[in-house]
């Protein structure tokens, strides 16, 4: 009971968050500089000055700003994003169609650095002192200091390029027939680089923070006590020792998905990955208007389904808050 | 002996007699573009990156050579009238859409309607007066004055004919639905167009030109990122990338085996890097002093050293490969004592600390060796001169467009395209009716001079070619003296292609042109 009245909470927050994210995001891009109608009339070719007062007009730029943010957002609650300056489509079906992708690469980074970060945390604080623990150290700082697009070509150059295994561009190969089973290996074989440039900086983090939780907590008396038991060591650490010392991994992750969003826009660039990175990166440059709040929308809903969801893994990894509520 | 000598004979004449035999047909030509389509329809939208696959789809009356000679394409043959003002244009009586219905010239008349009333360039056929059709394959096309231009006018993309039974249908032609799934008579139809990824594009099997295209399938991969741009030709990924500026990937794609480079296929486009002046604004609005800035700038240095050899001075408005080309005009070789006393004599003595004045320059973002490393440049060389100036950046296009079209600039960088005929893409720079704020590549520069003004209007409408040629020739000359722009260089757009594709498409339309004739010679494994 006290799960759904919080939940219900939560719900209601973030759909204050939601509202607010339209109206100041709508607010915002007002001040960039530039005009939609000249970037489409203008495509290397000149226009007339009647051109772009259809075009103002078709789009109702020539409105107040008033009104636009209230046809804006009277048609965003009822999920019309409106259409793209630039291709002339429904803003939502441009966003649907790369969300999928996006959200593949985001989720199989996440996995990659929670799960990987987590691992290398625990092997170096089990001997933090020791070379493994030193070259994880390093390989973390090292990790989490270059930059994304760096990291991503030099990847590219190594993996795609030297040593050409993996492919470097796009989610699958437009150019080749292939069955069902082949598109999903297909676009696996596509995912590895992008997902290992976006996992590596997390990665550090997560074992950053998984090395300094699991000292912490090895160092607690329930540890001393089950070694007493007299219990395996990896009993010890992975069951008794990692459950407690996880906590701050699940928190961060959660946080970190917004990161990973923005982390994905140079991904996608870099690897001409078909997700909504490159669609946000492309309009901004475009000023197409729509289409970057419709993107802004959604990265949003998706970070506070994230947040609810990590406070719902919170409850379930520690018992403690399930039980009394109170976080 | 003599067997020795038939061998090698024959092993000498086997290449040649390959490169003789009939193009093998199939095969899958990806073409690696950085340049996004809003959509596919040319008639209603200019620029390449639609240009490419719509002069794939869409076939138009003519077509023309790597020697500006219009060929036949859609129309078998065409006259026009010894007054210059009616063109007759006899279309092929086999030639099919996609969708199986004939061509007939009520959609070329419909097609150069639409072109007419919602294509950006609008000096293509303002002088059509309307278009008769007497039967199903003759098309009078009636000009209020002689019109040159409409030759090439019916080329590349700007007169796809586009069926009228399906654009035709009442919708506004630009934001028409079909304009992303569009039907056309050219070598190739539409797969599948997935806006801002690929367009891809398969053989049509009844296109009008027997045994022609060669190619089973083209994909159009567009991929922002140029070092992946460059990686994807490296790994054979992609086969043909068009315009391609960044000079130093140029260099290193030549050097690789299975790939060759060309600056080939833009003479139509004719894309000029040029240093704009404000000439409404002080100082610049002083010849003398634009004349300074001139002789203050090296061409050769810029051409030789900054471009590596891989892009050509541009002495004029009119790019050295159009056939209207003059360089009898004043060149500005280098001076900079020249430029200082040009100088002093405008009056712009030098203050205590040497400066004379101070003023902006900006840039177009996004192509740094055609545009900014030149404003940077400008910077130290006009120093020497005197001159203080500030490179502005603008974080991206449309903040520097709103800038110089709304003519608040010292000097501004800027890349502006011929497009084929003068009429087209040069007039629209140095008239003074065309000096309108608010829209880019327009007289941005506020330039007025009358006689310029009746001679491009004199030219416009000169039927004989040589005439044409006289009148342009003294234009070149006359803003040459003027500046009110001074040309740095021709932008050095080359193209990639892989080793094995023959007739790689190097007409004056290059890639913006029909590609039935490309073939894969040595296809890749």
């Amino acid at each position: 009971m006290a799960l759904l009245g919080h939940l219900l909470q939560r719900l209601l927050w973030a759909l204050g968050l939601l509202v607010a994210v339209v109206v100041l995001n709508f607010l915002l891009i007002q001040l960039a500089p530039g005009d939609p109608a000249e970037v489409i009339a203008g495509e290397m070719g000149g226009a007339t000055e009647e051109m772009l007062a259809e075009i103002r007009a078709r789009y109702g730029l020539d409105q107040p700003l008033p009104v636009q943010l209230w046809r804006y957002v009277s048609r965003a609650a009822r999920g019309d994003l409106g259409r793209s300056l630039f291709f002339d489509a429904p803003v939502t079906t441009l966003i649907l169609e790369r969300m999928p992708a996006t959200v593949l690469l985001v989720l199989s980074s996440l996995l990659v650095s929670v799960l990987v970060g987590t691992w290398l945390g625990v092997l170096a604080a089990r001997n933090p002192r020791g070379w493994l623990s030193q070259s994880i150290t390093v390989l973390a700082l090292v990790g989490y200091s270059a930059p994304v697009f760096w990291t991503g070509i030099l990847l590219l150059l190594l993996f795609a390029l030297a040593i050409p295994i993996f492919p470097a561009s796009g989610m699958s190969d437009v150019t080749r027939e292939l069955s069902a089973l082949g598109r999903v290996l297909d676009v696996l074989h596509h995912l590895v680089l992008p997902t290992l440039t976006l996992a590596i900086i997390y990665l550090a983090q997560y074992s950053r923070l998984a090395r300094a939780s699991m000292l912490e907590v090895l160092g607690m008396d329930y540890i001393r006590t089950a070694r007493a038991k007299g219990l395996a060591e990896p009993t010890v650490v992975y069951k008794h020792a990692l459950r407690n010392a996880i906590l701050p991994v699940v928190t961060i992750a959660g946080l970190q998905f917004s990161q990973l969003l923005s982390g994905a826009v140079l991904v996608e660039t870099v690897f001409n990955w078909p997700g909504l990175g490159r669609l946000a990166f492309d309009s901004i440059l475009r000023r197409d208007h729509p289409v970057v709040l419709g993107i802004l929308f959604c990265s949003a809903l998706l970070v506070v389904v994230a947040n609810i969801l990590t406070d719902l893994c919170y409850r379930l990894v520690d018992p403690r808050i399930r039980v009394g509520g109170a976080g | 002996m003599t067997r020795i000598f038939r061998l090698l004979i024959l092993s000498l004449a086997f290449p040649a007699l390959a490169a003789l035999a009939e193009p093998k047909p199939g095969g899958t030509l990806v073409i690696i573009d950085s340049q996004v389509p809003r959509h596919l329809n040319p008639a209603v939208q200019s620029g390449t990156a639609t240009a490419v696959p719509g002069t794939q789809i869409f076939a138009t009356p003519l077509r023309f050579d790597e020697n500006w000679n219009p060929e036949p394409y859609l129309a078998e043959r065409w006259e026009v009238a010894d007054d210059g003002l009616s063109i007759t244009l006899h279309l092929r009586q086999d030639a099919l859409f996609h969708d199986g219905t004939p061509v007939t010239s009520a959609d070329l008349a419909f097609s150069l309607q639409t072109v007419k009333e919602n294509h950006p360039f609008q000096t293509m056929f303002a002088p059509v007066n309307r278009v008769e059709t007497p039967d199903v394959h003759t098309a009078v096309i009636h000009l209020d004055r002689p019109h040159p231009a409409i030759l090439l006018a019916m080329s590349s993309a700007m007169l796809p004919v586009i069926p009228e039974h399906i654009y035709g249908d009442g919708q506004d032609p630009k934001t028409h639905p079909r304009n992303s799934d569009p039907v056309g008579s050219g070598p190739f139809k539409l797969v599948e167009f997935k806006q801002g990824e690929h367009t891809i594009l398969e053989r049509f099997d009844d296109f009008f030109l027997d045994g022609r295209p060669y190619l089973d399938r083209i994909v159009i991969q567009v991929v922002a990122d140029v070092s992946n741009r460059v990686i994807a030709m490296e790994r054979g990924d992609g086969h043909l990338m068009p315009f391609m500026t960044t000079l130093r990937d140029i260099k290193r794609l030549e050097a690789l085996d299975h790939l060759g480079v060309t600056d080939q296929g833009y003479a139509a486009v004719g894309p000029i890097n040029w240093l704009a002046f404000n000439t409404a604004k002080a100082p610049f609005d002083d010849v003398r002093v634009r004349r300074a800035v001139a002789y203050a700038v090296d061409r050769e240095f810029i051409t030789k050293a900054l471009h590596l050899g891989l892009s050509r001075p541009a002495t004029g408005p009119i790019v050295p490969d159009s056939p209207f080309y003059t360089d009898e005009v004043a060149t500005y070789e280098v001076d900079l004592d020249r430029a200082q006393s040009l100088l002093d004599e405008a009056g712009l003595i030098p203050g205590e600390d040497g400066t004379r004045f101070s003023a902006t320059v900006d840039y177009i973002p996004g192509t740094p060796e055609q545009q900014r490393n030149l404003a940077e440049y400008l910077k130290s060389q006009l120093a020497r001169v005197g001159i203080d100036v500030q490179v502005r950046a603008a974080p991206d296009f449309p903040t520097w467009s709103n800038r110089v079209a709304n003519h608040e600039f010292d000097m501004t960088m800027d890349t502006v395209f011929n497009w084929g005929d003068p009429v087209i893409g040069v007039h629209r720079t140095y008239l003074s009716d065309n000096i309108r704020k608010g829209v880019i590549w327009s007289n941005t520069q506020s330039y007025s001079n009358p006689r310029v003004d009746e001679i491009l209007a004199e030219a416009g409408v000169a039927a004989d070619p040589t005439a044409r040629g006289e009148l342009y020739g003294e234009f070149q000359w006359l803003v040459a003296e003027d500046l009110p722009v001074y040309w740095i260089n021709v932008v050095p757009y080359h193209t990639v292609y892989h080793n094995g594709l023959g007739n790689v498409p190097m007409s004056i339309w290059g890639t913006m042109a029909p590609m039935d004739a490309v073939y894969w010679e040595n296809p890749p494994e």
